[in-house]
C-alpha cells in the first residue's frame, strides 16, 4: 500500500455540542485540547454520555463544533470540500449498514468512490488497491460472499479493508470493536495498529474495551464529563493514576497493578502464597467474593497453592482443609464470610 | 453471484416481446397479418385497425412501458433511501398525496380535464400532493430513527390524505366522482399520442436522474456518516433522491391513476434476479424489469375472449402481493438490508 505522509488531527479550546432548533445548545463537552499523531493507534475511552461519538462525529465534520476548531494536517475540517476530505479522512461507522446483499469486493471497492468515475467503475489501480486491502486485512478468500454471510468479526474486517482500500492517511474508526468476540477484538485492535505503525497513518479509535486499549493503542485520550481530557500513552496515564481517577465511580475503581476495573469494597483480607500462576486465579476467585488477597500472616485465614488440584485453606486455629478445585475454595470462602458472600451484588471485574 | 450479463439478455429480449404483445393482442381482436399491414404502413388495412393500433395500443404500450420502469425505480430509490425493504410509492402515502393533488383538480376545480391545461393542471397537482407527502416522510424521518415508526407514519398520512379524499368525493357531483373512480383504478390508456412527449419527457428524466444517483446509492448503503466520508454530499442526494421519486410518482399517478404494488415488488424481484444491492447492476434491471411488468400487467387487463378490460389495479395485486408475502417469508432476501 501507498506509504503517505501522516497528518495530524488536533484542536485547541474546542467546545463540542449540538445546536437544537429555537437556538438553543446543548453542549456535550468544552475546552479540549488534543492531538492524535500519525504513526501510532490513539484510542479515545470514556464512560456512556461522556462524548465520544459526538467527538468523532465532530472530527469527522459531521456535527460542526460548538467553538474552536478540528484541524487536520493544520486545516480546519470545515474548510474542506466533501471531496477533499474524502482523499484525507476515512471513516468506519458501525452500525446503519445495510450492505448485506452485496458481495465483500464490492463493499470493499466502495472506498475508492473518491477516485472511480461516475457509475463508480474501476480502474486498473483501483482493482490494485482493492486487493491489497482486502489481503492486508486477510478477508481476500472471502471476496466473493456475500457480507451478509460473514460473521461480525469479518464484516468489521471487511469495513476495515474498505477504509484501507480509500487510501486515506487519517483514519476514524467509532467503536470498531463493539460487539465483537474477545479474538476478533484483538484481531481488530492488532490490525489497526498494524497500519498505523507501518504505513505512518493517523488512525483513532473510540472503544469501551479497556485492556485491549491498553495493550494496543500507543496514546490514549480519556474524556470525562465535565473534566479536561487525559492525553498520554497508556503506562503514563495508568502509573499517573488518570485512568483510575477517570473511571472510578460507585466503589468500582481500577487497580493500576493488575490494569484491572473491580470493587475495591473488602469484607476482609486473606492470605495467599504458593505457586504463582496458581495464587494468581486463586486471587481471581477471593476477589469475586469481595474478599483481599495479601501476602500471608498469622492470625488470618490462609490459602496455600500448590498445584489447580492441591490447594490447602488454613483456618485462623490452624486446622487444614484440601480443596482439589479453585471453585471448592471459592465455596469455602462465601462460607468462611457469610455476611458479605450473601450480597448478592458481589463484586465481579467488570472487564473482559 | 455475477448472473447479471443473462439477466439484461433476458430482460432485453422479453420486453419487445411484450410489447408486440400489446400491440397484437388487445380488446379488439386484429388478425397478425393486418397488424404487419398497420405498422409497415401498407395502406391494405381497414382505417379502423390502424386508428386503434397507432392512436391506442402503442401509445398505450409505450405509457405502460415508462410507468413500468419509472415506478419500479422510484421504488428502488425510496427502499435504499429509507433502508426499508417495505418502503415504495404507494405504502409511504406519496401516491396518496398525488391523489389527493388530483382529486382537488378532478372534484373542486373546473373538472375539465379533457383540454391541455386541464391536464397540466392535474400534473402539476399531483406533483404538488407528492411532494408535500414527501415532505412530510423526511420531516419525520429525522424525528423517528425506526423504520418501522416511519413507514406507519407514512401509512398514517395516506390514512388522512384519504379521508380528505373522501370528504371532497361527498361533495362533488356524481360525474365527477365517477370520474375519479375511474381514474383510482389505474390505466395507462388515458395518455394520448399527443400527450405522450410530455409524459415521456417527465419520466425519462426521472429515470436519467435515478440513472445518475447510482454512484451516491450505493454509498448510502453503508450508511450516511460513512457515505460522506466517501466524499456523497448526503444532503444533495437525498434532496436528488426524493425529487426523482416524487416526479415520477406524480407523473405516472396524475395519468394513469395510483398504480398499486409495481412500485414495490420489482425491486424486489430485479434483486431476486441481479442476487445483488448493488445499484450499478440493480437499477438497469429494476428499470428493464418494471417495464416488462408494466406490459405484462397491461396485457392481463384483457378478459380473454370476451373483449372485456379490467382495471389495472385489478391485476398489478395478483403479481405484486405474493412476491412482497416470499420477501417476507424468505430470509435471504430480508438479508440485503441487513
Amino acid at each position: 500500500m501507498e506509504n503517505i505522509a501522516g497528518l495530524c488531527i488536533s484542536a485547541s479550546g474546542l467546545n463540542i455540542g449540538y445546536r437544537l432548533p429555537g437556538g438553543r445548545i446543548k453542549p456535550v463537552h468544552e475546552g479540549m485540547d488534543f492531538e492524535v499523531s500519525p504513526g501510532g493507534l490513539t484510542c479515545l475511552l470514556g464512560l456512556n454520555g461522556a462524548g465520544k461519538s459526538t467527538l468523532i462525529k465532530t472530527m469527522c465534520g459531521i456535527i460542526p463544533p460548538l467553538a474552536g476548531e478540528v484541524l487536520i494536517g493544520g486545516r480546519p475540517v470545515r474548510d474542506y470540500s466533501h471531496r477533499e476530505l474524502s482523499m484525507v479522512l476515512g471513516t468506519v461507522f458501525t452500525g446503519g449498514t445495510n450492505v448485506g446483499g452485496m458481495s465483500v469486493y464490492d463493499l470493499v471497492s466502495l472506498g475508492r468512490h473518491p477516485f472511480t468515475d461516475f457509475f463508480g467503475r474501476l480502474g486498473l489501480r483501483d482493482r490494485q488497491a482493492v486487493a491489497d486491502a482486502m489481503e492486508a486485512v486477510g478477508i481476500a478468500a472471502k471476496a466473493g460472499c456475500y457480507v451478509s454471510d460473514l460473521s461480525d468479526g469479518e464484516r468489521q474486517k471487511a469495513m476495515i479493508a474498505k477504509l484501507l482500500a480509500q487510501e486515506c492517511p487519517v483514519m476514524v474508526l467509532d467503536e470498531p470493536t463493539a460487539f465483537l468476540d474477545a479474538l476478533s477484538r484483538i484481531e481488530t485492535m492488532r490490525l489497526l495498529r498494524k497500519t498505523a505503525v507501518e504505513s505512518g497513518k493517523t488512525v483513532l479509535l473510540s472503544t469501551h474495551d479497556l485492556d485491549n486499549a491498553i495493550s494496543f493503542a500507543d496514546t490514549l485520550i480519556i474524556i470525562a464529563k465535565g473534566r479536561a481530557l487525559a492525553c498520554g500513552a497508556p503506562e503514563d496515564l495508568i502509573l499517573s493514576g488518570a485512568v483510575a481517577d477517570y473511571f472510578n465511580r460507585d466503589g468500582i475503581t481500577f487497580d493500576s497493578t493488575t490494569g484491572k476495573m473491580g470493587y475495591s469494597v473488602s469484607a476482609g483480607e486473606v492470605g495467599i502464597s504458593g505457586e504463582p500462576s496458581v495464587t494468581r486465579w486463586v486471587s481471581n476467585a477471593i476477589m469475586r467474593n469481595g474478599l483481599t488477597p495479601v501476602a500471608p500472616r498469622e492470625g488470618m485465614i490462609r490459602v496455600e497453592c500448590r498445584s489447580g488440584n492441591d490447594i490447602d485453606i488454613v483456618l485462623r486455629d490452624g486446622s487444614r482443609v484440601n480443596c482439589s478445585l479453585i471453585g471448592t475454595v471459592a465455596r469455602s470462602m462465601r462460607s468462611l464470610f457469610p455476611e458479605e458472600a450473601r450480597d448478592g451484588k458481589s463484586l465481579r471485574g467488570l472487564q473482559g | 453471484m455475477r448472473r447479471s450479463p443473462n439477466v439484461y439478455i433476458v430482460l432485453l429480449a422479453l420486453m419487445p416481446l411484450l410489447f408486440i404483445g400489446n400491440i397484437a393482442y388487445g380488446a379488439v381482436s386484429i388478425p397478425l397479418p393486418l397488424l404487419w399491414d398497420v405498422i409497415a404502413g401498407n395502406g391494405e388495412a381497414p382505417q379502423a385497425f390502424s386508428v386503434i393500433i397507432t392512436g391506442s395500443r402503442i401509445p398505450q404500450a409505450l405509457t405502460a412501458l415508462l410507468s413500468g420502469a419509472a415506478l419500479a425505480v422510484s421504488g428502488l430509490l425510496l427502499q435504499t433511501f429509507f433502508r426499508n425493504p417495505l418502503a415504495g410509492p404507494s405504502i409511504l402515502g406519496i401516491s396518496d398525496g398525488a391523489n389527493l393533488g388530483v382529486a382537488i383538480v378532478m372534484l373542486c376545480g373546473v373538472g375539465a380535464v379533457s383540454s391541455f391545461g386541464g391536464y397540466m393542471a392535474v400534473v402539476f397537482s399531483a406533483l404538488a400532493g407528492a411532494l408535500t407527502i414527501l415532505a412530510v416522510i423526511i420531516y419525520f424521518s429525522k424525528k423517528v430513527r425506526s423504520n418501522v415508526m416511519l413507514l406507519i407514519i407514512g401509512m398514517m398520512t395516506g390514512y388522512m390524505v384519504s379521508s380528505a379524499i373522501s370528504v371532497l368525493n361527498y361533495y362533488a357531483s356524481a360525474d365527477k366522482v365517477r370520474q375519479f373512480v375511474m381514474w383510482g383504478m389505474g390505466d395507462f390508456s388515458s395518455v394520448s399520442l399527443q400527450k405522450l412527449p410530455y409524459f415521456s419527457a417527465f419520466l425519462i428524466s426521472g429515470l436519467a436522474g435515478a440513472v445518475m444517483l447510482i454512484k451516491p446509492l450505493n454509498a448510502l448503503l453503508l450508511g450516511d456518516a460513512n457515505a460522506r466520508s466517501l466524499g456523497i454530499n448526503v444532503r444533495r442526494t437525498r434532496l436528488a433522491v426524493l425529487l426523482c421519486t416524487g416526479v415520477m410518482t406524480a407523473v405516472v399517478t396524475a395519468f394513469c391513476g395510483p398504480i398499486s404494488f409495481i412500485g414495490l415488488a420489482v425491486p424486489h424481484v430485479a434483486r431476486l434476479l441481479c442476487g445483488t444491492s448493488d445499484h450499478r447492476r440493480l437499477v438497469p434491471v429494476t428499470i428493464l424489469c418494471g417495464a416488462c411488468v408494466a406490459l405484462l400487467c397491461n396485457m392481463l387487463t384483457v378478459v380473454p375472449g370476451s373483449g372485456a378490460v379490467l382495471p389495472l389495479n385489478a391485476v398489478t395485486p395478483l403479481l405484486g402481493a405474493p412476491v412482497i408475502i416470499y420477501v417476507i417469508v424468505n430470509k435471504r432476501n430480508i438479508q440485503y438490508f441487513d
